[in-house]
């Protein structure tokens, strides 16, 4: 299963201004295999990841893969890495200084941390949504039309701005005001604008980190809803606490958990189990996943 | 029926209880000593502000606008300013072109390149020390580098010299400023930048420096208002002594020759011997306060006017 992305030779390194944003050369068209060979084909494969902040290996051995067109979730207790490993799929970890990476993080058979490829160029097919709406103080429509200014879009700005905001169901809200500060939206749908902002890179995978844990249960619902109509283009990556969340968005869950290290009295975060979401939630094959996904723990 | 006919009622006795018994005298007295603290400072203040009012006022209603018109000249009486506050704003421009420039560069580096290693933790305490080294240190250096050792460039006590040394000193103010402007800009806002994969460089530039320049600018205009007020380097480098050529010379030749400024205008006169100086030397103080908070309310003007604004 490792192989077989390795044939796939995909440019990562920077290129010139205008070339970039064409999505259609990175990743095969799904629909023309069937699903056996889509799940052998994974966006990323994560093997042996380990992440260190200094001294401290804040996760160890994670082996996950993760297939195209699917919603997967990580999800465990706090302080179990789960973050630390969906920022290591965009190389948004090299912005913390202290960090350093082991494994290897294969993204359609290429090692995003080859020395080779440039982070910003990762971060452009991998676009990422954070925990707190961070909307950039500026108009709506600014928000949007920054990352593919950037990227060398050249095409009509207006309609590209209209189309991220349909696809993020935010569209009807706001566009009798796209002139105005998005610092003026509710949570909810600043978050739906990092959404929109995000897919207007049109990026290959989009990375959530707890997208609705500062949002009311409408808002959060309103989220959820729009997670399913856009996997169907988009790979999902999603990191909550909540397990209901998990369990009603996504296809596959990865269950972490934190272990005490007895040399530095931290803890370190490992997988305990990877499969299919109802597996996981009804039938985990692991005592620690079914203590924590009944309640028992965490 | 017996229960209740004796007691307080459960509302009275809750209602004794919210009530509190005892006057809180420790925060009276910690809000008096605040109080004091407050009054104090004010007080002398006022009493300043006071006294060169007082004193200088006459000046301007004897001569009118004709003190901040008239030369320097050993007769009290005609005596005026003119080349004290031009001296001041030709060295404001050396202040505005060197330090902030490289003042607000250095902090975007420091802040938004530099890696966290032991050197430059180094360099960021030495900048801070810097900012609290006295001016007159920084005088001295003015008159060995600036003043003689490249007296071919500035024509030793200069205008030059005197700029330079204001723009040096205020350096460190510069940077500390505008770095902690930098770091008052939330970490998710380059995250965001990054997010879309913006380089560093698209982030700072569309994202950093926006959001911080309301603070920035308001750093860099205080920073020129404590330049304003310097005395102790410039009297090293010169301007006691000097005399701001007006008239036939060029504009260089302005730059390269003898200087004044508001500040040394005040420290001459404080040291004549003439009574009537006294009075003007209290009316310079008066220019040279209006001139400080002009430059400060352009500041809050400024911060007013550029804060979140999109």
């Amino acid at each position: 299963m490792r192989e077989s992305g390795e044939g796939m030779e995909l440019d990562l390194t920077r290129v010139k201004e205008g070339e970039t944003g064409t999505r259609a050369d990175q990743a095969a068209p799904a629909g023309a295999q069937t699903q056996a060979e889509v799940e052998q084909m994974p966006v990323f494969d994560i093997q042996e990841l380990s992440v260190y902040y200094g001294s401290f290996r804040a996760v160890r051995d994670v082996d996950i893969p993760i297939a195209p067109q699917h919603i997967t979730a990580l999800i465990g207790p706090s302080g179990c890495g789960k973050t630390t490993v969906l920022r290591c799929l965009n190389r948004m970890n090299d912005l913390v200084e202290t960090a350093r990476v082991e494994g290897r993080v294969l993204y359609h058979g290429v090692d995003l941390y080859d020395p080779q490829v440039d982070p910003v160029e990762v971060r452009r097919r991998v676009g990422m949504v954070f925990q707190k709406p961070n909307p950039f103080p500026k108009s709506i429509f600014d928000n949007i039309a920054f990352g593919p200014k950037i990227g060398g879009f050249k095409g009509d700005m207006d309609e590209l701005v209209e189309k991220s905001l349909k696809a993020a169901a935010l569209w009807d809200e706001v566009k009798d005001r796209l002139k105005e500060s998005a610092m003026g939206l509710s949570g909810g749908q600043q978050q739906r604008l990092c959404i929109a902002r995000c897919i207007a890179v049109e990026p290959d995978v989009i990375l959530m980190d707890e997208p609705c844990s500062a949002l009311d249960p409408i808002a959060t619902g309103r989220i959820e809803d729009l997670m399913q109509v856009i996997k169907k283009d988009y790979t999902i990556v999603i990191v909550t606490h909540n397990m209901q969340q998990a369990a009603r968005v996504s296809d596959m869950t990865a269950f972490f958990t934190a272990e005490v290290n007895e040399q530095q009295d931290r803890r370190t975060g490992v997988l305990v189990e990877y499969d299919k979401t109802e597996k996981i939630f009804t039938n985990p094959s692991n005592e620690r996943t079914e203590n924590y996904v009944t309640g028992r723990f965490g | 029926m017996a229960t209740t006919v004796t007691g307080p009622s459960p509302t009275d006795v809750v209602l004794k209880s919210l009530r509190g018994s005892k006057v809180d005298v420790k925060s009276r007295l910690f809000e008096a000593a605040l109080l004091f603290a407050l009054s104090i400072s004010l007080l002398f203040l006022v009493v300043l502000l006071a006294d060169v009012l007082v004193g200088g006022i006459g000046v301007f209603t004897d001569r009118g606008m004709g003190f901040l018109t008239a030369d320097l000249s050993s007769l009290p009486n005609i005596a005026g300013v003119s080349q004290g506050i031009v001296g001041s704003f030709l060295m404001m421009f050396f202040v505005v072109g060197l330090a902030f420039p490289s003042g607000i560069g250095a902090a975007i580096y420091l802040e938004e390149y530099a890696k966290d290693t032991p050197l430059n933790r180094f360099l960021i305490v030495n900048i801070r020390n810097l900012a609290g080294v006295p001016s007159i240190v920084f005088g001295l250096l003015g008159l060995a580098i600036f003043v003689q050792a490249l007296e071919g460039f500035t024509g030793g006590r200069s205008m030059i010299a005197g700029g330079i040394t204001l723009a040096v000193l205020v350096l460190p103010i510069v940077i500390i400023t505008a770095s902690e402007a930098l770091r008052a800009v939330p970490e998710s806002i380059r995250e965001a930048g990054f997010g879309v994969g913006a380089t560093r460089w698209e982030v700072v530039r569309h994202h950093v420096l926006p959001i911080a320049a309301p603070g920035i600018l308001t750093g860099t205009v205080l920073s020129l208002s404590r330049a304003l007020g310097e005395t102790a380097p410039i009297v090293l480098v010169g301007a006691v002594t000097g005399f701001l050529a007006t008239g036939d010379q060029s504009f260089a030749e302005q730059l390269r020759g003898p200087f004044v400024a508001l500040p040394t205008t005040i420290f001459n006169w404080a040291s004549l011997p003439q009574a009537e100086f006294r009075a003007n030397t209290k009316a310079a103080i008066i220019v040279l306060l209006g001139v400080i908070l002009v430059a400060n309310a352009l500041a809050i003007f400024l911060r007013n006017r550029y804060e979140r604004k999109w």
